[in-house]
């Protein structure tokens, strides 16, 4: 560990901005690296050095460990930020990285391993004294197996495919009869979409909320959190619009969940900046499911109610620097939402919507920050994620938050793209997403009926 | 069956939106179609992939498939065409 004077950004879009951001504010030169489909993008204007890493196809370039880490060495770099998706979470590349000597802006290879072994992590968070959802040991083979997890677990339960992911392959079984009519079906189906049969048994939440703790580690094993982010607006999974701090959580309980967050950081000896997410339900239970090793796309909420750039800390902490604040000192204040501006058609199941941006015209004003990778004339490439900004919103009150919210998504003119701005029109003046009263089903509403099969 | 023959009508399946074309479900599977195959009516016959978004291409017809006028892994306009099929 050591100073870093050039850092090389191993992702593209928004996230590829925020860091180079970031970087030129602490003296630290950037390198882009880049796909032959985003030669024109914006993150190569801004960097001070540039590397084509291979063609379009992800698994070809920003996949591609061999070229990113010939582009680092090229260009002299010391550092690579993986920022998030991509190889953010590979323990294979933080491990490519630290053998060749590159400091990996990020948590330790073996933080990244136990992040992704989801089995593993809960076995350990759960010694910690952390509560975890009830499921079954590892995988059920039998019908009888079924019945045995199940009786121990309590009703109502999912069986869940071990192969599967994103919320796929699952089936909710309210008791012992419907256990009996699924079990097969779900088999046969895990089989088919997932080319494993193995399923396993947890306990269903119903209507639950999905709340999230940005901790901060540093090398010594000191932990923070910097207060909790509300993520329960999703659509299958992923996450729509987040907010920080949660409507939901009272002082009591918000104490109780960052109090787990750092004991289960802690329990996976974890370093640098990290999620900790946890299911609540209707009775105040929160139950943790697993950690995020890697910036996360909402972390904009946290930063402006907390006023931690958290990508500065990334590389503060990963220069072997410490952290001498506590949640207290950073006094949290005001209210901050993210909606995610998607390149997809809300009223056609989300259908993605590539093509050039024709008119572009940015909000700003009065708490409003915009990350984004767009400009007028931009050609969104078909290989990459529809995320093409995000829009946030800060304001002393939550209510202050929403109409600025609502004032800024009017204000951003994009187009011929659908975009998902008019979906969180609506949210915006819904009552209930005004008095914070919302479970992850909560997005439905607005939508057409969904062919699940498509 | 010369009948059968004159009734076969030659369909055309093209790309809906533009997008990445792939034959396979994964890179270490067989592909799901092959020229000759015969295909039933709303039978997998690629992915094509868009922003990240898997959309399944199926068949539209019973049939036979004739060709396969795009390449595994390459983009894709919207409306080229990918497969041509005997419809019978």
């Amino acid at each position: 560990m050591g100073d870093v004077l050039k850092d090389t950004i191993a992702n593209r879009g928004e996230i590829a901005l925020r860091v180079i951001r970031t970087c030129k504010e602490l003296g630290i030169k950037s390198v882009a690296v880049y796909s032959e489909a985003d030669a024109t993008s914006l993150h190569l204007k801004l960097a001070d050095e540039k590397a084509c890493i291979g063609p379009p196809i992800s698994a070809k370039s920003y996949l591609n460990i061999l070229s990113i880490i010939e582009a680092a060495k090229e260009t002299g770099a010391e550092a690579i930020h993986p920022g998030y998706g991509y190889l953010a979470e590979s323990e294979e590349f933080a491990k490519v990285c630290e053998d060749q000597g590159f400091v990996f802006i990020g948590p330790t290879p073996q933080n990244l391993g136990l992040a992704g072994d989801k089995i593993t992590a809960k076995k350990i968070i759960k010694d910690a004294g952390v509560p975890v959802i009830p499921s079954s040991r590892g995988g059920v083979s039998t019908v009888e197996e079924a019945i045995e997890a199940c009786n121990e677990i309590g009703y109502p339960v999912m069986i869940k495919a071990s192969g599967g992911g994103g919320g796929r392959g699952i089936r909710v079984c309210k008791d012992e009869e419907i256990l009996l009519e699924e079990f097969s079906v779900a088999k046969v189906e895990a089989r088919a979409a997932f080319g494993n049969d193995e399923v396993y048994i947890e306990k269903y939440i119903a209507e639950p909320r999905h709340i999230e703790f940005q901790v901060l580690a540093d090398i010594l094993g000191t932990v923070v959190h910097l207060g909790e982010r509300e993520c329960t607006i999703q659509r299958r999974y992923q996450k729509l619009i987040e907010e920080s701090p949660s409507p939901r959580l009272t002082p009591e309980l918000r104490e109780m969940m960052a109090d787990a967050a750092i004991t289960a950081a802690r329990a996976a000896n974890y370093f640098n900046a990290g999620t900790v997410e946890f299911l609540v339900d209707k009775d105040d239970n929160f139950y943790f499911i697993e950690i995020n090793a890697r910036i996360q796309v909402e972390h904009p909420v946290t930063e402006l109610t907390t006023g931690m750039d958290l990508v500065k800390e990334q590389i503060r902490l990963s220069s072997g620097e410490r952290l001498t604040y506590s949640f207290e000192d950073l006094k949290k204040r005001g209210w901050a939402i993210e909606c995610r501006i998607n390149a997809e058609d809300p009223d056609r199941n989300f259908l993605p919507s590539p093509g050039v941006i024709e008119e572009y015209h940015p909000p700003g004003g009065f708490g409003v920050r915009l990350d984004t990778h767009l400009y007028q004339g931009y050609e969104l490439p078909i290989f990459y994620d529809s995320l093409i900004a995000k829009l946030i919103s800060h304001d002393i009150t939550r209510e202050g938050a929403i109409l600025i919210m609502k004032r800024a998504l009017e204000e951003f003119k994009i187009s011929p793209l659908k975009t998902t701005i008019p979906l969180y029109l609506k949210v915006m003046d819904d009552p209930f997403f005004r008095e914070g009263d919302f479970n992850t089903d909560f997005i439905k509403k607005f939508l057409p009926e969904e062919d699940e099969d498509e | 069956m010369g009948e059968a023959v004159e009734q076969a009508k030659r369909i055309e399946v093209r790309a809906p939106m533009s997008g990445v074309f792939y034959r396979k479900p994964a890179p270490d599977q067989p592909p799901y179609v092959q020229v000759g195959d015969l295909v039933v009516k709303k039978q997998v016959l690629a992915l094509l992939e868009t922003m990240k978004v898997f959309q399944k291409v199926k068949s539209p017809v019973n049939g036979k498939i004739l060709e396969i006028t795009a390449e595994n892994e390459t983009p894709l306009k919207d409306d080229d065409l990918m497969f041509v099929i005997e419809a019978g």
